[in-house]
């Protein structure tokens, strides 16, 4: 940037010092023709003046492009920077990292070192620039008509740009109203239906009008503002021109050298003219770059090892794993190759934070080892490289379908591709689309249904192929019938390979060898899923349950009661043309499987 | 790019009072700067210093001219920019649910903020710039004119080249820039998109390459906007030339004159402040058209959302008795752009205080029946009877009046928690809400957050699970104590302990009401009349 920065800052002030010469060589060229000397007198005068006026547009061009390029150049690698800084702070890190409002406003802020360069550094360095320049050339020739103008420019160019930055302390204001009505018109778009259902939108669309119209009234304050500064500087340039007058008749300078200074003084207000300008707009630029200190600031979560070790096999240990104020009971298990684990319990009780701490996304208490290697003592991406799959806040990109597969493996082939969508049973829908592989997922996945998108996150997963799988809920929002099939192909897809699952599905627990329930003891393994209890002290713990001897987990609390009720009653279809209510086969099931009930 | 001005004109009756006004200001201005030069160059030859108080009086009256204008034009700017943000936001009031869900929320969102301010500097610097280039030139040539004719007439050779080249190379900008507005929303929700997927990125190791990526992109922007500006800038530099040229042209030539006495000093000098004038509101509005670009191409994409016209409002008015029947008569229902039915021929009745579950393989079109008696999509074909009334004659908002509806994925809106219980019934006291609440087993967990049921939800109920958030709209559908239930694969979500819970609450729910409830658990259907199952596509 530095290296960009100092041509164009030098084009600018060239640009405009060629500007005022030009004014002051032609008045002196007049002003001295007017005392009818011979024409060799103002022979250079004249090439002068040619001169400047062809180099000015020269330099006026080479300056807006040169400063441009400088403002863009900043961008990038302000961008690449804070990206840098944010890569060890997600998720974790960051307060609200996934507040869509925040990122908005993130990514405004790292555009505003744009405005910082465009709009307030090379302006004021051109005002200054031009102003030494114009005073000091006056001051040899009168020092009071020096004084003047150093008096008029102070004014104009640094008093007024002052008083108007601190007189547009209303940003904070107007931007947090402004803040509220991006989160309403998200709201109307994203709850339009629950808005509809509940004959809401009115009030709603009344609520972002209101804003509207309190952001009316913002701009129309500041409108006042930005129209008193020009009109100051043009007092304080009137004031400075009649004062350079009186002053240059008062000293009895030579006609030429008094019109010449009084030109001058003309001219070279330009440059401060932009200058409230630049006093607003370094105001937001300093809000703008007191949150993104704040952000690069921030406690990375997760530190990396001094000395990083490597593992030396596949077993997964936890021991006492503690995560103060998020689980806060220990938990203990073991993830061998081959099997598959569960993990139940309530919500809030800190299985998704379980997941983040092998992740190495939250530090924890107590002993996690992969291999027999401390997880501490491992470098993240390592970790990770073996231990990942569907997070809760797993997020589909706005690319298309087969590069947000393929960000899980980038050189993977096509037929892996295919076969990681299959095993998710995404592929037939996949091929049914119109784009197929290149159709886009859409910005949050809002194209794709609630299953769609589950089965794009676990083929993603699956195309990862890590030791141990994550799988944070994956039937979520899917059918009962579908999340059996789906979990079955998981099982069969992850026999060589440990898999720890959180879920609340009892059908997930049917694939699972082992299952814990953290944070509640269940009174009989039948009401496992039912009727999940506390312990009675209060204290949470984990209890292993292994599901191949409880025949009867599923029984009561199950489909087959629920079936079983239904086919009692008497189904009343109507005279209309009826869908058929369930008979023989299990309400969850009409494909005509039984669900297996042992 | 002129249509999308003219309509702007056209549309919003304040920018044409707006556009005389300025006009007006534009006027007077240019009769100070004349009388200034003329002040100016009379003192300087030698004129009385009495002269200057006029001086004194003109600046007074420039200063107060430039205020009014710099004010107005903003105020014409918030005008504007409110009534176009007005319309999106009656726009996305007025298109429903399904096409609210197809929308690209982040770029809706951006237009009623961020975006339409590139509306500012159309009103406080192009417009402006644009009526000072008609008015002041001819005002500044008489007045040159009575002063000297042959600087007028320089001037006025020299000035039509500036609208030519700047015609000429504005035609070749214009394309580029309306180019650069995609490619740059492309390249900025580029950045906007790694930085909310990171967490997954690092999930798979792959957050660092982005890096370079982030790099890449930002670097093929800014090198995209330097191809743009290299042209676009090539334009004032033709322009510069053509005005600083000319200064050259009248002074050089009057000074020449001047020694040889044909004319008089001050007649010179008001020559040289008066030239420059003539010129430069000219090559201000070359500069003001990349002030107009972005502008003008936000509101060609405003006036192209508000064209894509929602669906007209229903005209039915007046009240819906509760207590019908509900009949799917041979119902088929596709969603716009798509090719299958989501539904097809599903007939059923659900009788007056019936309660029905409906179970099926995803994708079946449970929730599209759902959708339809909600009225959010039509049928394609056969029809929803309520009663003996079709449901596309009933009044929307009475008929929803009925209903109280458990979502899949229930939204929270960015307000408290108890303000979104109310969401059905605005008005109601808090105690009815915490009973609401406590009905829905949501109760112990709002206690607990930090400002009770006070507490500020972040984006769409960020920092709440799953569970809780359930929690929440069943509680909306308890408070809102409706005849009529529409539950939609509420069990989804929850963790065993509150599907219990919920069960229960909803079973309490359901008492006395018409309910049809899709579930996937048999917790549900516990308390159910009746099963019925959707298969794919049909019944």
């Amino acid at each position: 940037m530095n290296r960009r920065l100092l041509p164009a800052v030098m084009a600018a002030v060239a640009a405009e010092l060629a500007a005022v010469a030009l004014m002051g060589t032609a008045a002196w060229l007049i002003a001295r023709a007017s005392e009818h000397p011979q024409i060799s007198a103002v022979a250079v005068a004249i090439v002068v003046v040619r001169a400047l006026a062809l180099g000015r547009g020269v330099l006026r061009y080479a300056d807006r492009l040169l400063g441009h390029d400088v403002a863009l150049a900043a961008v990038t690698a302000q961008r690449t920077r804070v990206y840098e800084a944010l890569i060890p702070l997600a998720p974790d890190g960051v307060a609200a990292f996934r507040s869509g409002d925040l990122l908005t406003r993130l990514v405004d802020d790292v555009d505003a070192v744009q405005d910082l360069l465009l709009r307030c550094v090379i302006p004021a360095t051109v005002a200054t620039g031009v102003a030494v320049a114009a005073t000091g050339f006056t001051a040899t020739l009168s020092l009071p008509t020096a004084v003047i103008l150093a008096i008029g420019l102070l004014l104009a160019g640094i008093l007024v740009p002052w008083l108007v930055f601190v007189s547009t302390g209303r940003t904070r204001a107007e931007k947090a109203v402004r803040g509220a009505l991006a989160a309403h018109t998200t709201d109307l778009l994203r709850g339009a239906a629950d808005l509809a259902a509940f004959n809401a939108t009115g009030s709603a669309a009344a609520t972002a009008r209101d804003l509207n119209g309190q952001l009316v009234a913002f701009e129309r304050r500041r409108a006042m503002t930005a129209g008193l500064a020009t009109a100051a500087i043009l007092l304080i340039h009137g004031a400075t021109v009649i004062a350079a007058i009186v002053s240059v008749r008062h000293a009895g300078l030579p006609l030429t050298t008094a019109i010449v200074l009084v030109v001058l003084t003309v001219a070279v207000f330009e440059v401060v003219t932009p200058l409230p300008g630049t006093a607003r707009k370094s105001r937001d630029v300093r809000t703008s770059a007191r949150r993104l200190e704040s952000l690069t600031a921030a406690r990375v979560p997760v530190p990396e090892p001094q000395e990083p070790a490597t593992p030396d096999g596949h077993i997964l240990e936890v021991r006492g794993l503690r995560v103060p104020g998020r689980l806060d009971d220990p938990v203990d298990l073991v993830v061998r190759p081959g099997r598959t684990v569960a993990v139940a319990g309530p919500s809030g009780v800190g299985k998704s934070t379980l997941l983040a701490v092998l992740m190495r996304f939250v530090d924890y208490e107590g002993s996690v080892t992969i291999g027999g290697r401390e997880l501490r003592t491992l470098p993240g991406d390592d970790v990770r490289a073996l231990i990942t799959g569907v997070t809760q806040d797993a997020y589909v990109f706005d690319a298309s379908i087969r590069d947000n597969l393929a960000l899980a493996k980038p050189d993977a082939t096509c037929d892996e591709l295919a076969d990681a969508a299959r095993r998710a049973r995404l592929l037939d829908w996949i091929e049914s689309l119109p784009d197929g592989w290149d159709t886009r997922a859409g910005s949050g996945g809002v194209s794709m249904s609630g299953g769609q998108r589950q089965r794009l996150l676990l083929a993603r997963a699956l195309l990862a192929d890590p030791v141990i799988l994550l799988l944070d809920e994956p039937t979520e929002g899917l059918e009962a019938d579908t999340a059996q099939a789906l979990l079955a192909d998981l099982r069969s897809a992850t026999r060589d390979r440990a898999t720890l699952l959180v879920t609340h599905s009892p059908v997930a627990h049917e694939v699972a060898d082992e299952v814990h329930v953290l944070g509640a003891v269940a009174d009989r393994p039948g009401d496992l899923f039912g009727h999940a209890g506390r312990h009675p002290s209060g204290r949470e713990r984990l209890t292993p349950v292994d599901t191949g001897r409880d025949a009867d987990e599923f029984g009561e609390a199950g489909a087959e009661r629920a079936q079983r009720r239904a086919a009692d009653r008497e189904t009343d279809l109507g005279d209309a043309q009826v869908a058929a209510a369930q008979q023989r086969h299990g309400p969850l099931d009409p494909s005509g499987h039984q669900i297996p009930v042992r | 790019m002129r249509a999308t001005q003219r309509r702007l004109t056209r549309e919003i009756p304040a920018i044409r009072r707006h556009l005389v006004v300025t006009g007006l200001l534009a006027i007077s201005t240019a009769v100070c700067v004349v009388l200034q030069a003329s002040i100016l160059a009379s003192v300087l030859s030698g004129a009385a210093v009495s002269l200057l108080f006029g001086l004194a009086g003109v600046v007074v009256a420039r200063a107060a001219l430039a205020w009014a204008q710099q004010m107005l034009a903003q105020r014409a700017a918030t005008t504007v920019k409110a009534e176009l943000r007005g319309r999106v936001l009656d726009h996305i009031r007025r298109m429903g649910p399904l096409r609210a869900g197809r929308e690209r929320h982040g770029e809706l969102t951006t237009m009623v903020t961020r975006g339409l301010d590139a509306l500012d500097p159309y009103f406080t610097s192009y417009l402006p710039k644009t009526v000072g280039a008609a008015v002041v030139p001819p005002l500044v040539i008489a007045a040159l004119a009575v002063t000297d004719w042959i600087s007028a007439v320089v001037v006025v050779v020299t000035l039509p080249l500036i609208p030519v080249f700047g015609a000429l190379v504005g035609m070749h900008t214009r394309r580029r820039t309306a180019r650069q507005w995609a490619l740059l929303s492309r390249l900025g929700g580029h950045f906007l998109d790694v930085v909310a997927g990171l967490p997954t990125l690092r999930a798979f190791g792959r957050a660092r390459d982005q890096i370079g990526v982030v790099h890449r992109m930002s670097d093929d922007h800014r090198r995209a906007t330097l191809r743009t500006l290299r042209v676009a800038f090539l334009s004032s530099l033709v322009l510069e030339w053509v005005a600083t040229l000319s200064v050259a042209l009248v002074a050089v030539p009057v000074g020449l004159r001047l020694m040889s006495g044909d004319v008089d000093l001050a007649t010179a000098l008001l020559v040289l402040f008066l030239a420059p004038e003539a010129y430069l509101p000219l090559r201000a509005a070359g500069t003001a058209f990349h002030d107009s670009a972005e502008g003008v191409a936000v509101a060609d994409r405003v006036f192209a959302t508000l064209d894509d016209a929602p669906a007209p409002q229903r005209a039915a008015t007046g009240g819906v008795s509760d207590a019908h029947d509900l009949v799917f008569d041979d119902v088929t229902v596709r969603y716009p752009d798509r090719d299958m039915p989501a539904v097809t021929g599903i007939s059923m009745r659900i009788r007056a205080g019936e309660r029905v579950g409906l179970v099926g393989p995803s994708g079946a079109g449970k929730s599209t029946l759902l959708a339809v008696l909600l009225g959010f999509v039509e049928p394609e074909s056969g029809r929803v009877t309520v009663g003996r009334r079709d449901l596309a004659d009933l009044p929307l908002a009475a008929w929803r009046e009925q209903i109280a509806w458990v979502p899949q994925k229930p939204h929270l809106f960015a307000v408290s928690v108890a303000d979104n219980i109310r969401l059905g019934r605005p008005g109601a006291p808090i105690e009815h809400v915490v009973q609401a609440a406590r009905a829905a087993a949501a109760d112990e967990f709002i206690t607990r957050l930090p400002d009770g049921y006070d507490t500020l939800l972040g984006e769409n109920g960020s920092g709440l699970s799953m569970g809780q958030r359930q929690r929440i709209a069943i509680a909306r559908a308890f408070l809102r104590d409706a005849p009529i239930l529409l539950f939609d694969e509420a069990t989804a979500h929850l963790d065993a302990e509150s599907e219990a819970a919920v069960a229960a609450a909803s079973a309490r729910l359901m008492a006395g009401r018409t309910a049809l409830v899709v579930a996937h658990r048999p917790a549900l259907l516990d308390h159910v009349d009746r099963v019925v199952t959707i298969r794919s596509g049909q019944r």
